[in-house]
């Protein structure tokens, strides 16, 4: 259904913070509170915003299926290709050969009470980063097709 | 070569889990390119499988350490002398499982792709086969509590999935609402279970938790909370009610694919009585032995007993299936009745659970060619009624072959596999309790009655004018009939060959839970 | 006394949640109830996965600007989100279950929809 003219501009106003919260929970996830599947989960809200505050013919102009599903397919061989690329590393299944090493995700941390840098722990920002995509991916097609489900009975 | 194979329990679950979620992607490029997918995935899968099992078979349990920087280290140096990451742990009755599931889902997935080459939706549809794959070899490999659980619930998901996949027909959708419910209860108890092993023992490694339990009242609590879901989802009477709705609502690939996935549940029980708790000192065998007993011949009688009088051939054939889980049951619940007797475990106790085991993997092969020939049946005529089907011998002779050999093992002829593993148990279970093997041999004479009928009904009889268009079943599906079939008399022929390479190493793994703890933490 | 039933509060509570969750299931006809119901089970599971992490004088396990070294080890809070993730996946598809049969059968009363017997 389509709500009012103030539900709409909040929730378009709304839309963008929702995503660039939710990419500052995935990408923090190693360091505070959060990770992947709650900063997706933070993003596909933001997509739940616009779902409930519009008709769904609107909606899958900016929304694609198609898209979405795609995030969530690539998304998953990202992490499962990470968790390869540790076993092609020398290592075990998901081996943590980044953190520490220097490069990508590779600075080493201290010991006890710091205030959290960015570019440490390797792997694991890069798995939460997979997971981001495809937690975005899944929960917003999960909505879309709950959503197509009700289109029906609209007046 | 030797490198990867030293990485094959990670690549057993890396590779379906991978072929899953690059299906919607080569979806986009044609149907050409996912069946090439498929068929490259489940080979693969299969692959994986076998070697890994031929290594366990050939060098003793293989532990997967993953995300260590070796995979062999179980304990990293600096935790304290505790494994702290998920480890994978196969021994030799855990490669019997992924042998099971490796040849089933090759033979399934093959038979699936003519088969459901009139669906739409067949994106979704080898996604969650692939998941349910995965989900099922996770199970049986790993040495986690939680994994274990996490596995659990992919494979109740992905089947519950897979089982409402014709969508259109209201009656397969509660087929899968129902298997959800009942799976997700059952996991929510089996997690609750966990949870309360790893407040009191910090670990969830099995066999850390196993050489920590004290067997207090929680650990009862958690036995129960872990032990009855799990014989829920073997089917297991008397609770067994959600086998046949699932069984019949299901695409027949899938519900083959369902009996491998429940006797993962199974090899659950096995390793959580045996292993878990399996302390010979402290835990009251007798008890847990005669529940088992009594629940495989209660299994076994209620199930082919409530199979005789069904008209739809896939509910028939799920009322069978929860009487051959019986058999198993008995098998092995005999060896645990007479665990702590070394005589009369060296005596007929190890026979018994050879026979359980042997039937496990005997099982999943005849029942699953069963499920599959009634597929191809109501893939060419559209009914699973017995009462209007009739006459397709002529139409349909492979089918016909295929299914004859299906119901002569599974009713326990010789020379079909059957027939080797229900031998084991009779003459076992016979030094046991002779009422027991009694019971367990009319049941054999009920389901050949049975199926006799069935074979009469389906098969036989001039042909019919409603199927005069009927023709034999694609080439895919007759290939994938014919991997099992052509296991069920393998294994029939030479069944010493199998006891003495597979079974006998899976039964002494089952028993010797000192040797699988010593393989995580080193030592005794 | 206070502080050990203050301890014991959460269990008590993942006992109440359980009782109500086994209530809905059983004795409830909608099934979108019944759904509500599981979704109440997952929770008491999650609560008492998360109570039996608690340690007293212990803090979250974050390093970022931590103000004493005596932290948890999160397990069963990682045990807790994966239970969480599970959880969401459950629901959703049972809930699309349920919206597949309201179109078809027109109903979500469990004693209407039960076109397979046994």
């Amino acid at each position: 259904m389509n709500m009012t003219k103030i539900v709409r501009t909040t929730a378009d106003l709304f839309y963008p913070f929702c995503l660039v919260f939710g990419l500052y929970v995935v990408l923090h996830g190693h360091l505070t509170p959060g990770g992947g599947f709650q900063g997706g989960a933070v993003m596909a809200t933001g997509a739940a915003l616009l779902l409930v505050s519009r008709r769904y013919a609107d909606i899958i102009q900016s929304l694609r299926q198609n898209t979405m599903k795609l995030c969530e397919a690539v998304g998953l061989l990202m992490f499962i290709t990470a968790g390869l690329a540790g076993l092609f590393a020398g290592g075990a299944f998901l081996h943590n050969r980044l953190a520490g090493a220097g490069g990508l995700f590779g600075e080493p941390v201290a010991f006890g009470a710091n205030p959290g840098v960015l570019n440490t722990a390797g792997l694991i920002p890069l798995l939460n980063i997979a997971v981001g995509i495809e937690v975005l991916g899944g929960l917003t097609v999960i909505l879309l097709y709950m959503l197509s489900g009700l289109k029906e009975s609209e007046p | 070569m030797d490198s990867l194979a030293l990485h094959l329990p990670a690549l057993l679950v890396a590779i379906p889990l991978f072929t899953a979620f690059l299906i919607p992607l080569a979806g986009r490029a044609g149907g050409t390119v996912r069946s090439a997918l498929v068929i490259l995935g489940a080979a693969l899968t299969s692959l994986a499988g076998l070697a890994l099992a031929a290594r366990v078979f050939a060098g003793g349990t293989v532990l997967y350490v993953f995300g260590a920087a070796a995979p062999h280290a179980a304990i990293p140096m600096d935790s304290g002398g505790i494994p702290i990451r998920i480890i994978f742990q196969v021994d030799a009755l855990g490669a019997l499982m992924v042998v099971i599931a490796a040849l089933s889902s090759l033979a399934i997935t093959l038979y699936s792709l003519a088969a459901e080459s009139r669906q739409s939706g067949k994106d979704g549809f080898y996604s969650m086969l692939f998941l349910l794959v995965a989900g099922v070899l996770g199970m049986v490999s790993t040495g986690d509590l939680f994994n274990f659980f996490v596995f659990l619930e992919i494979s109740s998901l992905a089947g519950a999935a897979l089982v409402a996949y014709r969508i259109d027909q209201g009656e397969a959708v509660e087929g899968g609402l129902k298997y959800a419910l009942l799976s997700t209860v059952g996991a929510l108890s089996v997690l609750m279970a966990i949870g309360i092993l790893f407040a009191q023992y910090n670990a969830l490694n099995i066999a850390t938790v196993a050489s920590r339990l004290r067997f207090g009242a929680l650990d009862m609590i958690a036995l129960v909370l872990l032990a009855v879901p799990l014989a829920m989802k073997c089917g297991a009477v008397p609770m067994h009610f959600w086998t046949p709705d699932t069984y019949t609502t299901a695409p027949s690939s899938i519900t083959a694919l369902l009996v491998v996935s429940s006797q993962a549940s199974l090899y659950g029980l096995f390793r959580i009585l045996f292993t878990l708790y399996g302390d010979l000192l402290r835990f009251n065998w007798a008890v847990f032995g005669w529940f088992l007993v009594i629940l495989g011949a209660l299994s076994a009688f209620v199930g082919v007993t409530m199979a005789i009088p069904q008209k739809d051939v896939k509910r028939l054939m799920a009322y069978h299936a929860v009487s051959q889980t019986g058999y198993m049951l008995l098998g092995v619940g005999v060896g645990l009745a007479v665990f702590a007797d070394a005589g009369a475990l060296a005596a007929y106790g190890k026979t018994a659970m050879a026979g359980g085991l042997f039937h496990i993997i005997n099982h999943a092969m005849y029942k699953g060619l069963l499920f599959l020939t009634a597929g191809a049946v109501f893939y060419r005529t559209g009914t699973r009624n017995l009462n209007r089907l009739g006459g397709l011998g002529h139409a349909m002779p492979w089918t016909m072959v295929f299914f004859m050999i299906g119901a002569l093992a599974i009713a326990g002829i010789p020379p079909f596999n059957g027939f080797a593993s229900k031998l084991l148990i009779y003459e076992s279970v016979f030094r046991f309790s002779p009422f027991l093997a009694i019971l367990a041999m009319v049941v054999s004479i009920l389901t050949l009655a049975s199926f006799v009928k069935v074979f009469h009904s389906m098969f036989m009889g001039p042909p019919r004018a409603e199927f005069a268009g009927v023709r034999e079943v694609p080439a895919p599906m007759i290939a994938g009939m014919a991997i099992l079939a052509a296991f069920v008399i393998l294994a029939g022929l030479v069944p010493q060959a199998f006891v003495d390479r597979m079974i006998a190493p899976a039964v002494n793994a089952l028993v010797d839970r000192a040797g699988y703890i010593a393989a995580i933490l080193g030592g005794h | 006394m206070i502080t050990r039933l203050l301890l014991a509060m959460p269990f008590l509570t993942v006992a109440v949640l359980l009782l109500l969750a086994l209530g809905a299931l059983l004795f409830k006809r909608n099934l979108i109830k019944m759904l509500m119901g599981l979704s109440l089970m997952e929770s008491a599971v999650n609560l008492f996965l998360v109570a039996i992490g608690y340690r007293q004088d212990g803090i979250a396990p974050i390093f970022t600007n931590a103000p004493q070294t005596l932290m948890v080890l999160p397990t069963v809070q990682a045990l807790t989100l994966t239970a969480i993730v599970i959880g969401v996946a459950t629901s959703a598809m049972m809930l699309s279950f349920a919206m597949v049969i309201y179109k078809k059968y027109g109903t979500v009363d469990v004693r209407n929809i039960r076109k397979l017997n046994g």
